[in-house]
C-alpha cells in the first residue's frame, strides 16, 4: 500500500511539473464546455428560404408574413423564375424553397383545395426534416387562421375536434443544453483519462524508465493503480468544474444526487483507464497508442448515444454497445442530472459498467509483462 | 577459500526466433567480487544481463540469482538486486531528493531509512547543492553516478551495472570505479558489463563474450598470463579477432 502511494506522489509530481500539461488539464475542459455546450445543438433556426409567388395576392403574401414571423424561417430571397431559386439552393444560399402557384389566394377563396410546394435541401437529413416539421406547423396555423376567417368563430369553436396538448418531460423547454451539457461533461472526462493516462505508460517505455521499474519488486497491479488514480482523481475534479460551471453559465437543472453521478463517472473513469492502460501495453511508441486510442475514442462517442438516441441504432448496435462504457455513462447523467433517476432506476447500467471496469483493468494488469 | 555462488549460470541459451542471443553460457559469480561482463557490442552482454536480472526469460538453461529461478521466481530475484540500465532510465523530470525517495519507497523502505540514506549518500557524493534539481539538468557523470547509487540504495546483494562508463569522461570514470570498489567492500557483489577493457583490469574476475558464446573466464592476470599478453585489451583482441577479419574479409 505504501508503494502504491509513493509512486501516485510521483504520478502527480510529473503531471504538474509539465507545466502545459497541469494547465491545459483543467483549462481545456472547461473551454470546451462553454463552446460545446451552446454551439453543439439540434435546434433550428434562421431556415432560409426564397419564395416564388406567382399568386402576389393578399393571401399570400399573408402566409409569407406568418413564416417570417416565426424565429425559424428568414425570407432571404423572392424571385420569381424557378432557376434562380434552384441556384439559389444549389450555392447554399438558402435552404429551402417555397413556391406559391398563381391561384392560390383565389382557390383559398372559393374554398377549394390550394397547393404549396416546398423545396428542401436535404444533404442533412435531421435538418431538413426538422425544417419541414417546423413549416408544417406554420402552416396549419395558417389553415387555422383561414377557416376561421371563411367560417366564423363560432362554428370553428364548436366544431368536435381534439385538442392535443403536450408537456415535455424531464426537459420542459426542450433546451438542449440541458441535454447536452451531462454528455459533453461525460466526453471531456474520457479525453483527460483516455489519452493521458496511456500516452503517459508509453511515455515510460519510450523514454526506458520503465526498465528500472520493472526491475524493481514492484506488483503489477500497484504499478497499473498508481497511473490510474491520478486520473481518475483529475477526472473527477474536472467533472465537479464542468458542473459549478454548467450551474453558472447554462443554469443546468440538478434533480438528482450529486453522490450517484460521481458513483457512475468514477465506475465510468475505470473502466476508461483500463482499457487506455490495456492498450498501452502494447503499444511501444506514443503514435501507436494515439492511433488506436484515437478509434475506440471515436467510436465509443459516436456510439454512446450522445448525439443520435440510442434506440434508434440497429440491434447489433445497441448489442456493441453493452461494451461502450460512454453509452452507459451517456444514460446515467441525463438520467440522474435531467430525471432525478435513483441507484435503483440505474442500477443496471451501474452493475454493467462495473463489471466492464474490472475487465478492462483486470486485462491492463494481466497484460502489463514485467518479464519480456 | 570458499566463497559463496550468489550468480549460478549452467547452460543458459536465448533465442530471438532464429538469432542465438546467448549461446550455452555457464559461469558463477562469487558474493562480494566485481565481475566483469566483457564483449563487443552485440556479443550479448546485455541480453544476459536482463536474464540474471528477471527482466527478461531465458529459452532454456538454468539461471539462479541470490538463490532464486530466474524463470520461476524472478521477482524474488529483483527484491534482492539492484540494476542500472545502459540507457538512464531515472525520471528527468524529477528532482534528486524524489528519484531517490521514489525508488526507496517502491523497495519498501521506511521514510525514516529513506531520509537518513539520502542524507548520507548525497554528502557521500558531495550532491547536496543538487538534492532539489530536476535530473535532466544534471551532467552525464553525475546521472551515471546517481543511478548507480540509487541502484544500491536498498542495499541489494547484487548490482547489475550495464556499460555504467559509457560515454563519461576519464576523471569521472575513475571515480566511478572507486565507488564500485566502496560498494564491493560492503559486500555487495558486483556485476558490470564494459567494452572498456582499461576497466576490466579492475575486475577480480571477467569473462569474454563473443558472438554469444563466453570465450575466456578468469582473472585478469591468469587471462595475460595464458595469452601471452600484456594487457586485457591484447587478449581481448587475440580471442575475438580471428572471426572478426574472417567477417570483414567476406
Amino acid at each position: 500500500m505504501r508503494t502504491i502511494l509513493y509512486l501516485i506522489r510521483k504520478e502527480f509530481i510529473q503531471i504538474f511539473r509539465d507545466k502545459f500539461i497541469g494547465r491545459a488539464i483543467f483549462g481545456v475542459p472547461i473551454v470546451q464546455l462553454l463552446i460545446l455546450v451552446p454551439a453543439v445543438t439540434f435546434e433550428i433556426r434562421n431556415v432560409n428560404m426564397c419564395v416564388i409567388d406567382r399568386d402576389m395576392s393578399s393571401e399570400s403574401r399573408m402566409l409569407i408574413n406568418q413564416l417570417e414571423g416565426s424565429t425559424f424561417f428568414r425570407m432571404k430571397y423572392s424571385v420569381f423564375r424557378e432557376e434562380e431559386a434552384n441556384s439559389l439552393l444549389h450555392r447554399n444560399k438558402c435552404d429551402m424553397v417555397l413556391h406559391i402557384p398563381a391561384g392560390l389566394g383565389r382557390d383559398l377563396g372559393t374554398g377549394r383545395q390550394a397547393r404549396i410546394l416546398v423545396t428542401v435541401n436535404a444533404i442533412n437529413a435531421t435538418t431538413a426534416q426538422l425544417s419541414w416539421a417546423y413549416l408544417n406547423g406554420v402552416i396549419r396555423d395558417y389553415n387555422m387562421n383561414i377557416l376561421v376567417e371563411n367560417a366564423g368563430n363560432i362554428l370553428v369553436s364548436s366544431m368536435p375536434q381534439i385538442d392535443i396538448t403536450n408537456r415535455y418531460w424531464y426537459n420542459e423547454m426542450l433546451n438542449y443544453k440541458h441535454y447536452m451539457l451531462p454528455g459533453i461533461l461525460g466526453i471531456l472526462v474520457t479525453a483527460i483519462g483516455f489519452l493521458l493516462a496511456g500516452l503517459n505508460l508509453v511515455k515510460e517505455k519510450e523514454m526506458g524508465t520503465i526498465e528500472q521499474i520493472n526491475v524493481t519488486p514492484i506488483k503489477k497491479y500497484q504499478f497499473i493503480t498508481a497511473k490510474m488514480v491520478p486520473f481518475l482523481v483529475i477526472g473527477l475534479v474536472d467533472l465537479a468544474i464542468g458542473l459549478i460551471l454548467g450551474k453558472i453559465f447554462f443554469n443546468i437543472p440538478f434533480e438528482g444526487s450529486t453522490g450517484l453521478l460521481f458513483l457512475g463517472s468514477t465506475i465510468f473513469l475505470i473502466s476508461v483507464l483500463g482499457l487506455a492502460l490495456f492498450i498501452s501495453t502494447f503499444s511501444s511508441t506514443q503514435q501507436q497508442y494515439m492511433f488506436v486510442a484515437f478509434f475506440f475514442m471515436i467510436v465509443f462517442i459516436l456510439m454512446s448515444g450522445i448525439f443520435t438516441p440510442f434506440e434508434s441504432m440497429p440491434v447489433w448496435a445497441q448489442k456493441f454497445d453493452m461494451l461502450n462504457p460512454m453509452a452507459y455513462l451517456m444514460r446515467i447523467n441525463r438520467m440522474v442530472m435531467l430525471k432525478g433517476s435513483t441507484f435503483q432506476d440505474i442500477s443496471r447500467d451501474i452493475y454493467s459498467l462495473t463489471i466492464i471496469a474490472t475487465a478492462f483493468t483486470a486485462l491492463a494488469v494481466r497484460k502489463y509483462r514485467k518479464t519480456a | 577459500m570458499i566463497r559463496q555462488t550468489v550468480i549460478s549460470v549452467t547452460n543458459l541459451v536465448k533465442k530471438f526466433g532464429s538469432f542465438v542471443a546467448n549461446d550455452n553460457l555457464s559461469f558463477e559469480v562469487y558474493e562480494g567480487e566485481i565481475f566483469g561482463f566483457l564483449g563487443a557490442n552485440g556479443a550479448g552482454k546485455t541480453t544476459a544481463l536482463r536474464i540474471l536480472s528477471g527482466l527478461s526469460e531465458p529459452t532454456s538453461g538454468k539461471v539462479t540469482v541470490a538463490g532464486f529461478d530466474a524463470k520461476k521466481e524472478p521477482e524474488r530475484i529483483k527484491r534482492n538486486i539492484g540494476y542500472m540500465c545502459q540507457k538512464f532510465s531515472l525520471y528527468e523530470d524529477l528532482t534528486v531528493r524524489e528519484n531517490i525517495t521514489l525508488y526507496g519507497g517502491i523497495y519498501g523502505m521506511t521514510k525514516k531509512l529513506i531520509l537518513e540514506r539520502m542524507a548520507n549518500l548525497l554528502s557521500r557524493l558531495s550532491f547536496e547543492e543538487f538534492g532539489d534539481r530536476q535530473i535532466s539538468s544534471l551532467p552525464l557523470g553525475l546521472k551515471q553516478k546517481l543511478a548507480f547509487s540509487i541502484a544500491i540504495f536498498h542495499e541489494p546483494r547484487i548490482v547489475f551495472l550495464d556499460e555504467p562508463t559509457g560515454g563519461v569522461d576519464p576523471i569521472t570514470r575513475r571515480q566511478f570505479w572507486e565507488m564500485i570498489y566502496e560498494t564491493a567492500d560492503r559486500g555487495i557483489t558486483v556485476f558490470v558489463t564494459t567494452h572498456y577493457m582499461d576497466e576490466a583490469e579492475y575486475c577480480d574476475r571477467i569473462s569474454i563474450m563473443n558472438e554469444g558464446r563466453i570465450v575466456a573466464l578468469d582473472t585478469p592476470e591468469a587471462l595475460k598470463k595464458k595469452y601471452n599478453a600484456g594487457s586485457v585489451e591484447e587478449v581481448f583482441i587475440r580471442i575475438a579477432r580471428p572471426k572478426m577479419t574472417e567477417k570483414s574479409m567476406l
